[in-house]
């Protein structure tokens, strides 16, 4: 490679955290450290009923069983979990009308381009925001609420309907199910309830948007989203965090139950502060997401745009437990400068007929490192499975790590199982090929990427697409290999 | 028993033997005994770790065995009792009976200054061979193999010297034999192709009686600059025999190595294949098959480390499960950092024909360098419908299909074989194995002589 195209690769590269700002709003937060009265205390702020005060207890002494896990391909500096607030609320936020909201927070929603008033709405999205551990604002609830459409706070859903919440929490995601879910179901402070009623198709998209504020707390949201009998809903959810020195931990968990003949569209654009380019400060997100597809033909697609983080251990996956269900999942996993990334899926057959399909394109650069790890397992019952695994990575320098960690497991002779993957780094002939034809290296480079993320960034949802290619730009701008 | 009662009855076992194996071993061999086995007792006998994820140890441990710590004197003439023979191919061949070599006619130094020897006469002869290979390519790469390290004390062992080409293929015939005991063997082989050199080996595991048998054996192969090696294993034990079987090898530049690992038959195979490419432009190509059925276990664990510049490596592994057979492929391709210009291609194709046989298959790519083309492949899946229908179309048997189909899956892995006479043999037992002929008897070749 000549120098002229390393300073391209290396200004491409070079992109700017662009949500790194700190918003001034008044922040009530609780003394640091986790105990069992700190659970308690959270359950008491937010006026839980006992059942959940219960569930957040049992789940804390499940966790405290626990070692942090250790498999994933990622340097995890040690954590101290006495050292982080557990819970943090924007005074003006909770229970005031619009009008009295600080206007810091609208503002600060106002910066990161996330539409929180009604009136001044162009785009067809209902917004719940949640900063630090409150659901600021969620618009457009009446309007759905006509429809019988459920979209509230997770908080909010706990005191208005808490029979669906009872009947679903945990159901998905066990509090035992890994170390970052015990901790995330003791200490979950707000999030996100979706519930689709039967047969309706939901009218506009649903969005949460997540955003860290306060110094030296934790994040630890819960989504819920039920689709019931033939819905639809497209679901979006987008993050940012300001650019601090030191590490904040975000520990979530999602939970998505698909009924029969339902569908839901599940998309990620990942942008928690990434650490800068010495790889000092920076998000730890670790997240735990996973669907079942409950019912027949039930379809459960996830997309995600993964551009954030210093450090990303996530693995949405899907139970195909309904016959005839169908799942997907499209991502790409960014990674620069200091990031790790260990992202994958795991897609469990276990209906009959049922099919899955896998894109994931990871690209790294700088001196990151860049995991894919998913498994495929077809049940010993499950007949005519099918699945179609690709995985890519694409690699921008000669300092980062592109890993792949595909299992497959087939307990069943009628399954067809096919998995793929590639890596390299954008080949000479490619540039090569555009330069003759007059494109600049630098604009050829951008090409190749949107290509390469096109499979992916097709699948989402219009104005998420928009914004996801931006961010590919922004957190790449400069890399070839 | 559990894992952690067997571990310490190993422990046990090598307190017991370490002076019966300082007495009757070279120093040279001796040397490396207790750290191996500090190396091997700190994690014990693997359990679900990442280079073990599927592999259930416990029941080929958990047995008592029958361990010579002294060369047996062997009664039986190999010769007389088995002939592992070819038609057509010419090899030299050399037995080894539960881990120990057979004395043989030929002279120690062959045309072109070839040897072949026993592990320990080689230790005798050519101790600095030995200081500078012996355990220098497994080291503390695998903790089974270490385990072989604490107790190993007799093997093959060749010496191809510079520029040399080999005039036969040697064939090593490793024979299992229990005389009414569970037998535990230690074999350790040693292979050093020199600069320019080539050679062919050819290894056959195979079982006499049908006791049980545990063999936990290492071959260490050094490959100098320029030097090419064909290494065929050709695995047809009973379904009481569990076999360990690690291949370390650390090629120098622009060296070759061509390994075919063809699992016929046998209860519990793992076969490590580990190759550190070290040299610049080194190649290897790695092609496994493995046929099971009945309640067999194979699981192929292969690891290919490009640490040079311009390293090409190309693995194909392909297996047919029946029954409630299980197979496991783990294929590990590790790129560090400064190995430009890497190409490294690998794929693992899987045919399921019954309900309860299962497939985990699992390819890696740990990659540190950028200037590289990687891909892997790896399917799950039963035989072709429209090849079936194409076939029955023209008036065959839906049995005599299913047989050529899988004959010729098979196929695309025993075509490889350079070695003429040998691939027809293997296919040949292919074709008798699919038919289910080579099940019914537990020393395959010669009963199957005689029933064909």
């Amino acid at each position: 490679m000549d120098k002229n195209q390393d300073n391209i690769l290396d200004e491409f590269t070079r992109g700017e955290y662009k949500h790194g700002f700190v918003s001034n709003v008044e922040t009530e937060t609780i003394g640091k450290g986790l105990s069992e009265e700190v659970v308690r205390l959270i359950s008491r702020k937010k006026g839980e009923p006992e059942w959940l005060l219960e569930f957040r207890l049992s789940a804390y002494r499940h966790w405290l069983t626990m070692k942090t896990p250790t498999w994933a391909k990622l340097e995890i500096p040690p954590i101290d979990y006495q050292e982080i607030i557990y819970y943090a609320a924007p005074k003006k936020a909770e229970n005031r009308s619009w009008d009295e909201v600080d206007p810091e927070l609208k503002a600060t929603f106002d910066k990161l381009g996330i539409p929180l008033d009604e009136q001044k709405m162009l785009s067809g999205v209902a917004v719940d925001a949640v900063m630090d551990s409150v659901s600021v604002k969620t618009t457009f609830k009446e309007t759905l609420a006509e429809r019988g459409i459920i979209f509230s706070s997770f908080s909010e859903a706990v005191k208005d309907h808490p029979d669906l919440i009872k009947r679903y929490l945990g159901t998905v995601v066990p509090y035992a199910d890994n170390y970052f879910a015990a901790l995330n179901s003791a200490v979950f402070s707000d999030g996100s309830f979706v519930y689709i009623p039967r047969g309706v198709r939901c009218p506009m998209e649903l969005s949460t948007y997540f955003r860290i504020n306060a110094a030296k707390t934790g994040q630890f949201e819960r989504t819920l989203i039920v689709a019931d009998e033939e819905s639809y809903v497209s679901y979006l959810e987008g993050c940012t965090a300001p650019r601090r020195d030191e590490n904040q931990l975000h520990a979530a968990i999602v939970e998505i139950i698909v009924e029969r003949d339902a569908e839901v569209k599940y998309s990620t654009v990942q942008n928690w502060y990434p650490g800068d380019k010495e790889g000092k400060g920076g998000i730890y997100n670790f997240v735990t997401k996973r669907g079942i597809c409950r019912g027949e033909r039930a379809r459960l697609i996830w997309t995600q745009v993964e551009t954030g983080s210093a450090i990303t251990w996530k693995y949405p996956g899907t139970i195909l437990k309904g016959d005839h269900s169908v799942s997907e999942f499209y991502s790409v996993a960014v990674t620069n400068h200091h990031q790790q990334a260990d992202t994958g899926t795991k897609m469990i057959h276990i209906g009959n007929n049922t099919r899955s399909r896998i894109v994931s394109k990871g690209i790294s650069a700088g001196k990151s490192s860049n995991t894919y790890r998913g498994l495929v397992k077809v049940a010993k019952k499950c007949r005519d499975a099918r699945n179609y695994s690709q995985c890519d990575s694409l690699l921008l320098g000669d300092r980062c790590g592109a890993h792949t960690f595909p299992r497959v497991e087939v307990a069943n002779p009628s399954a067809r199982v096919e998995h793929e993957a590639t890596t390299s780094k954008i080949g000479e002939d490619q540039l090569f090929y555009c330069n003759q034809r007059g494109i600049s290296t630098e604009d050829a480079v951008g090409l190749i990427i949107k290509g390469y993320a096109g499979d992916v960034i097709s699948k989402m949802p219009m104005e998420f697409a928009v914004e996801a290619q931006k961010l590919l730009q922004i957190s790449l701008e400069g890399s070839v290999g | 028993m559990s894992t952690e009662q067997i571990n310490s009855d190993l422990s046990a076992i090598f307190r017991e033997a370490r002076k019966p194996l300082r007495v009757n071993s070279n120093e040279l061999l001796d040397r490396h005994r207790e750290e191996a086995f500090l190396h091997f007792i700190a994690s014990g006998i693997p359990e679900k770790t990442e280079e073990y994820a599927h592999a259930d140890l416990l029941p080929a441990f958990d047995r008592d065995y029958h361990l010579m710590l002294r060369p047996p004197r062997l009664k039986v003439n190999p010769d007389a009792l088995f002939t592992c023979n070819v038609p057509g191919l010419d090899t030299r061949v050399r037995f080894t009976v539960n881990g120990w070599t057979a004395r043989v006619d030929e002279p120690l130094e062959l045309p072109g200054g070839v040897v072949i020897c026993s592990l320990p006469t080689a230790a005798e002869r050519y101790p600095g061979l030995l200081e500078l290979h012996y355990n220098h390519h497994a080291g503390k790469r695998d903790t089974l193999a270490s385990l072989n390290t604490a107790f190993a004390q007799d093997g093959i062992f060749i010496n191809v010297p510079d520029g040399v080409n080999m005039d036969k293929p040697l064939q090593i015939v490793n024979l299992m034999q229990g005389n009414n005991n569970n037998v535990m063997s230690f074999q350790r082989n040693l292979a050093i192709i020199g600069k320019g050199a080539t050679a062919t080996i050819l290894a056959c595991d195979h079982t006499l009686s049908d006791n049980a048998f545990l063999s936990n054996s290492v071959t260490e192969i050094a490959l100098s600059e320029n030097a090419s090696l064909d290494y065929y294993q050709v695995q047809n034990q009973h379904v009481e025999a569990s076999r360990i079987n690690a291949i370390f090898v650390t090629q120098e530049r622009a060296s070759r190595l061509d390994a075919n690992t063809i699992t016929l038959y046998g209860g519990f195979t793992r076969n490590n294949l580990i190759v550190a490419l070290a040299g610049e432009g080194s190649e290897c190509n790695l092609h496994g098959m493995y046929l099971s059925d009945k309640k067999q276990r194979v699981d192929n664990f292969t690891s290919i480390e490009h640490a040079a510049p311009g390293c090409r490596s190309n693995e194909l592994f392909k297996g047919v499960l029946d029954d409630s057979a299980v197979a496991d492929f783990t294929g590990r391709v590790i790129v560090r950092p400064g190995a430009r210009k890497t190409e490294a291609y690998q794929a693992n194709h899987n045919l399921l024909l019954s309900d309860e046989a299962r497939v985990n298959t699992r390819p890696q790519l740990i990659i540190d360098a950028d200037d590289v083309k990687c891909s892997h492949g790896a399917t799950v899946g039963q035989l072709d419908d429209e090849a079936m229908f194409y076939l029955r179309s023209r008036g065959i048997s839906e049995a005599e299909a299913r047989l050529m189909m899988m004959f010729g899956f098979a196929h695309e892995i025993v075509g490889r074989i350079r070695l003429e006479p040998l691939r027809e043999q293997i296919d040949n037992l292919v074709d008798k194995r699919l038919r289910g002929e080579l099940t019914k008897c537990y020393n395959c070749v010669r009963h199957c002589k005689k029933t064909s």
